[in-house]
């Protein structure tokens, strides 16, 4: 195997990055209020994370109006897809003896 | 970044992935006792057409059947969501969250179809049918909904399609077939799931 697949990404050290990112890698769509709600964070915490990730291009915003309100949605990129994968394989396998 | 820490984010990862699809308050003791509702109105139903009212009033013992399928549904969700909701508090999380909408949405659909899809069973008097067609239908909205909440719900749902299946062709024993799969399986599953989930 080559070297760099075994490498831990600096983007999902933090909690709540991975939180944000095991989330929507199992669900569409999932609202800012939704992720506050599963990862109970404050609103300015999530807001910095969630930007992190977009300019990293492994998150992507989505506004729709929903009875004249705007409603804001998050989904994971297909790079994101790929580098939260290869941190989890990572992870496994520094864990393996 | 040690060992330890590897652990800890890889099991933080598995509990976001789980909690943010799964609906897990759902109590095994609403399976219980909609199993034993169920059970008791099967009995009534058994009373009722081996007395011969099925030929001496025919439209009073199908509304009679009716409303007894009714009452033991509105018995069974009352229930569910009394300790549904005690157990959500105890987990300390919301009863209605957006795995539980997606939860109840992919059950509703499913078996609001079998729902009218019986009324229409019994308005052409396929009466025969309409145990044989609500286990079917209840069967693919467990299966459709055990995506987002426990997995065994979906094992539930074979069965219970299965248990229907058999049901139209072994002919003459819905309420039999209808007592197993709505009574004895959900308290088996309910069982189940209470001792592995909620007791431990």
């Amino acid at each position: 195997m080559k070297e760099w697949v075994h490498q831990l990404n600096k983007a999902f050290e933090n909690r709540v990055r991975l939180g944000i990112m095991s989330v929507l890698m199992v669900n569409e769509a999932v609202s800012f209020n939704r992720l506050k709600e599963l990862l109970g964070v404050t609103d300015g915490n999530l807001a910095s994370h969630l930007r992190a990730l977009e300019k990293l291009e492994y998150v992507e915003m989505k506004k729709t109006f929903l009875d004249r309100k705007s409603h804001t949605t998050y989904d994971v990129s297909t790079l994101g897809r790929k580098a939260f994968t290869e941190h989890l394989n990572a992870l496994e396998s520094l864990l393996k003896p | 970044m040690d060992q330890k820490e590897h652990i800890e984010a890889l099991k933080d990862i598995r509990q976001m992935m789980q909690r943010s699809v799964r609906f897990l308050s759902l109590s095994g003791l609403s399976g219980i006792f909609a199993g034993i509702y169920a059970l008791a109105a099967a009995y009534l139903a058994y009373l009722k057409l081996e007395s011969g009212a099925g030929r001496t009033d025919a439209r009073g013992t199908l509304i009679y059947l009716m409303a007894l399928a009714l009452g033991c549904l509105i018995l069974a969700i009352g229930t569910a969501f009394f300790f549904t909701r005690k157990n959500a508090r105890k987990k300390g999380l919301k009863l209605w969250d957006e795995s539980a909408r997606l939860a109840f949405i992919n059950l509703s659909i499913p078996l609001a179809t079998g729902g009218l899809f019986a009324i229409a069973l019994i308005r052409a008097g396929a009466i025969g049918f309409v145990a044989p067609a609500t286990l079917v239908f209840y069967g693919l909205a467990l299966i459709n909904a055990s995506r987002h909440t426990f997995p065994m719900i979906r094992q539930l749902g074979i069965l219970e399609i299965l248990l229907g299946l058999i049901a139209a062709f072994v002919w003459g024993h819905g309420l039999l077939f209808w007592a197993i799969g709505f009574g004895l399986l959900h308290i088996v599953y309910g069982l189940f799931m209470y001792f592995k989930f909620e007791r431990a």
